[in-house]
């Protein structure tokens, strides 16, 4: 790996200091560097200027409010699982972040840094005599997506797994900028483009996140990955169901390492109402089916990734409606 | 190089207050080892993966190799050279000699400061929980089995046998 380029640190102790120093090109945030560092010893990305956010207090809370809880930015994934109220409130967000990484990284990376987690793909995340002997790509110096040669747009995969936990949750984020504060749905802060997946403009800070409770759900998380620690997921699968196998009353799904950004599933509205059976499943199956669009952004093959979403949210489905009938 | 100012970084590194001009480029791992000059943090994959530059700030096992060095103003740094007192190995060092826990000995003091701070949390950890302690630090010579043998030789009733 090469040495890091040279950039600047600034180490500001207030969320306003932060923002006026990231308002100039060529500056990017640093939170616990646990992506990011590799990525600028490999090359991608050459910021004149870090703003590192780990001596931000106000950014480290996380307090209740009347529906739900308020998780800053820069509140590690260690502090996260610890945190009494996710392990009660939150399980699925709990279990997302148990799988992020190995235990050594979650006592630096965060939850903002999960949340704006740059896309991943086997033609980027690679060194840089790597990337330029093979002309670069879309997403970094190049003019083709390696991915999908045909077409215009970077297909890298969104790879965190925080985001389909917390937008089951119905998550808001605080985004704040010198331009001012504003509260956007997380789904809003993502677009199916995998070199630019964030909406956030230059400069604007992931302040915090809010979840919503969900009452009388069983939710869970699931991912699967070529190595059991320290790994990103070939496809993750967040879920919240209500009801029985005889009667589903309400399902959530959100996916991720599927797609250039974390998506929810559509169309399970058809299945409420009715048992979960093997016609049920099928449904479930068709829908994950069309919209998930692994590509060949990993070593393993996109067509075995698309087979292990349909599967996993087939049988995660199945489990916390067992889980929900046992509980009864 | 560096046309970036050098700061003062102020840190205690071993339980010595240091104060060192440092450039904003330069990794923890390198600053340990070329201007601490203590090379008993090992540099692995170089880039987070393998866990072979496993070190303890303010007692949390952290990757020197993706930490910045200036980050860690204040903060108080443990390496694998703090755990022997007087010429004594820790019990968790001598454990892994005693055990076979080090093999080529590359990933010994990322696995043991891994450990350490697994220990100071829990002194009584499960095998899954050791499992689960060190699941980001990787051994190239797969010695696993062992490595999970010295830690467990440290603990409850096997420590005070030893004790």
């Amino acid at each position: 790996m090469e040495f890091l380029p040279d950039f600047d640190v600034k180490r500001p102790l207030t969320i306003v200091e932060a923002v006026a120093m990231a308002a100039m090109k060529n500056t990017c945030f640093l939170a616990g560097g646990t992506d990011l560092m590799p990525n600028l010893r490999r090359g991608v990305g050459n910021p004149k200027t870090l703003v590192d956010l780990s001596a931000i207090a106000e950014m480290t809370e996380i307090n209740e409010t009347d529906s739900g809880l308020c998780i800053g930015g820069g509140v590690t994934l260690q502090q996260l699982i610890a945190n009494p109220q996710i392990q009660r409130d939150f399980n699925v967000v709990m279990e997302a972040a148990e799988t992020i990484a190995g235990t050594t990284h979650r006592y630096t990376a965060t939850v903002g840094g999960n949340l704006c987690l740059d896309t991943r793909c086997q033609y980027y995340n690679q060194s840089e005599w790597w990337r330029s002997a093979n002309d670069y790509c879309l997403k970094h110096k190049g003019n083709i997506c390696h991915v999908a040669p045909k077409g215009n747009i970077c297909r890298a995969a969104f790879s965190g797994d925080l985001a389909p936990a917390m937008l089951i949750h119905e998550a808001q984020v605080e985004l704040i900028s010198t331009e001012g504060r504003r509260v956007v749905n997380l789904d809003d802060m993502y677009q199916e483009d995998g070199a630019n997946s964030l909406t956030l403009k230059q400069g604007e800070l992931l302040a915090s996140v809010t979840l919503s409770k969900l009452d009388g759900y069983q939710t869970a998380y699931k991912k699967m990955r070529v190595r059991g620690g320290v790994d990103f997921p070939l496809a993750g699968v967040a879920m919240a169901v209500r009801g029985s196998e005889d009667n589903l009353e309400d399902m959530r799904i959100a996916l991720t390492g599927t797609n250039s950004r974390p998506i929810r599933l559509e169309g399970t509205d058809a299945l409420k109402g009715k048992p979960l059976d093997e016609a049920g499943l099928k449904a479930l199956g068709k829908l994950v089916f069309a919209q998930v669009m692994p590509m060949r952004s990993t070593f393993t093959p996109a067509a075995y990734r698309r087979k292990v979403a349909i599967n996993m949210v087939r049988r995660l489905a199945l489990n916390l409606l067992c889980q929900a009938y046992s509980k009864r | 190089m560096a046309n970036n100012s050098k700061t003062i970084l102020k840190l205690t590194v071993n339980g010595e207050a240091r104060e060192d001009l440092v450039p904003p480029n330069i990794l923890l791992i390198d600053y340990l080892r070329e201007v601490v000059t203590i090379t008993g943090t090992k540099s692995g994959c170089d880039g987070g993966e393998c866990g072979a530059c496993t070190i303890l700030i303010n007692g949390n096992p952290t990757l020197s190799c993706i930490s910045l060095a200036v980050s860690q103003s204040g903060k108080n740094i443990e390496t694998i050279e703090s755990l022997a007192t007087n010429g004594r190995l820790s019990i968790l060092q001598q454990m892994f000699h005693e055990k076979l826990g080090t093999q080529c000995g590359f990933c010994t003091p990322g696995m043991i400061m891994a450990s350490e701070a697994l220990l100071r949390k829990n002194d009584n950890p499960t095998d899954d929980e050791i499992t689960k302690a060190l699941e980001g630090n990787l051994c190239r010579c797969t010695g696993y089995v062992k490595i999970l043998e010295s830690v467990k030789a440290v603990i409850g009733d096997n420590a005070r046998v030893r004790v």
